[in-house]
């Protein structure tokens, strides 16, 4: 363990080796998740958007890394990755903003 | 002529990797000679695949020289306008010779740009006397509207019925233009709606258009089908153009495309990209078991990309002058860590994917 980070690039090539330590869920998991990416009633375009906005709410580095290149890959342009971008980033702010009626609620109980 | 970041050849601009040995040098080395990655060798071993043999000829690629009226920054062959090596009339008579007794049921002209040869509408008539069956030129479309002297191409190809391959990296402006140069996106789209007025890629005419893309970075490509159908309906939409299939195929990294890897620092990653897309299925359809590509100068390689290596066939027939179909066939092809780029995935070929 020489890595003086938490994330190292060259860990991702290394993803398909956590089914060493539990073969049987490992490779649950990487059927799942195959069988999810595949063309269903969403193109796999779509879900390839999809994957990469959730990736950065998630701001998951390898998941970006990944999803970015495999956009690339469908021929997705970089003005539809990054409104993808935005509509996980409107999520997250409005997921916290929302909260806000939370706080409001719990302010107008306790005010006199 | 048209813009670009890199206006020069690698080999105006006297870059070590126009000299392929030093291409040749880099692919061997490093990630390939500390054992972190397998060769090709290694690699096709482990599924009995080595040596690579060929199958029956079926297609005979002639590049008629490496000029090209563009510079595009992931071009294998290193073309340019400053590139002056041009196939000449008698090398032509030699390809003749052989065009009429092949047994290939494709003749596949290619450059640079093909029609910058002063003697390329001449062969095309002489070539197409042979009544081949498939008879591809690969044209950059730029060259339609380059110079009133090309303007009436889409015509003479069709009057020879000749299958037109051509290269369109994105269905838009920004990314067709950063490969292959500015302003290429905006005369592409016009000389492709010049070819569809003649004929060329309605869906039910003989006149065959496809086109080519190849990834503009260093990524590799998406599913071709799936390209095809977004390509069709923003073409369509967009420009009223259409065509009638798109090939994908994988940049290899050798020439331009390798001085780009290795100055952007995505050498490494490539790579490894192109390892872990190894798939021996398509090892079995790889283009140089079924091609010959002969070079501007007579001489014969197992591929195009080979050609570029200078590579020549492994064979005691290694020049145009000398072809003999029987002999050429019997021998291994050529092989090199740049031809993972046609094994990935569903493999590559200048016919796209293969398996």
């Amino acid at each position: 363990m020489t890595s003086k980070t938490y994330y190292d690039p060259a860990d991702l090539k290394k993803f398909g080796k956590i089914s060493e330590w539990s073969e049987e869920l490992g490779d649950k998991f990487f059927e799942y998740y195959g069988k999810v990416f595949e063309e269903g009633a969403l193109s796999e375009r779509e879900k390839s958007l999809i994957a990469l906005a959730v990736a950065h709410t998630e701001m998951c580095p390898y998941c970006i890394d990944a999803y970015s290149k495999d956009g690339l890959e469908r021929g997705i342009t970089k003005e539809e990755m990054m409104e993808a971008v935005h509509v996980g980033a409107a999520i997250k702010s409005g997921a916290t903003l929302v909260h806000g009626v939370m706080m409001m609620n719990k302010v107008n109980k306790l005010e006199m | 002529m048209l813009k670009e970041k890199k206006q020069q050849s690698l080999h105006k601009r006297n870059s070590e990797l126009a000299i392929a040995n030093k291409q040749l040098e880099k692919l061997s080395n490093g990630i390939f000679a500390n054992g972190e990655l397998p060769t090709f060798f290694e690699k096709i071993k482990e599924t009995n695949q080595f040596p690579l043999r060929p199958n029956k000829l079926e297609i005979l690629q002639i590049n008629l020289g490496y000029m090209c009226n563009q510079v595009c920054e992931h071009c294998h062959v290193d073309a340019g306008p400053d590139r002056k090596e041009i196939m000449t009339r008698k090398t032509m008579l030699q390809c003749l010779e052989v065009i009429k007794n092949t047994g290939a049921h494709t003749l596949d002209l290619t450059g640079g740009a093909p029609e910058m040869n002063p003697n390329f509408r001449w062969f095309v008539e002489e070539a197409s006397k042979a009544g081949i069956k498939d008879f591809i030129v690969r044209s950059n479309l730029t060259i339609i509207r380059a110079n009133k002297k090309y303007y009436d191409l889409p015509q003479f190809f069709k009057k020879h019925n000749v299958h037109v391959v051509s290269s369109m990296p994105h269905w838009t402006r920004g990314k067709t233009d950063k490969q292959r140069g500015k302003g290429v996106f905006d005369l592409s789209i016009k000389a492709l709606q010049e070819l569809n007025a003649v004929g060329y890629g309605m869906p039910d005419s003989a006149l065959r258009l496809d086109l080519v893309y190849n990834p503009s970075g260093a990524f590799l490509p998406g599913n071709q089908a799936s390209m095809e159908k977004d390509f069709k309906k923003a073409l369509l939409e967009d420009f009223g153009i259409q065509f009638h299939n798109l090939f994908a195929i994988t940049n290899l990294p050798i020439s331009r495309f390798l001085d780009y890897l290795i100055a952007s620092e995505n050498y490494e990653d490539y790579m490894y990209s192109l390892v872990e897309a190894y798939n021996p299925a398509a090892v079995k359809n790889v283009m140089c078991r079924n091609t010959i590509s002969i070079s501007w100068d007579g001489f014969l390689y197992d591929c195009d990309f080979n050609q570029m290596l200078e590579l020549k066939v492994a064979s005691k027939i290694q020049h145009v002058s000398e072809y003999n179909e029987a002999v050429l066939n019997d021998r291994n092809i050529i092989i090199s860590q740049h031809c993972y780029g046609c094994t990935a995935g569903a493999g590559s070929s200048c016919q796209g994917v293969v398996a």
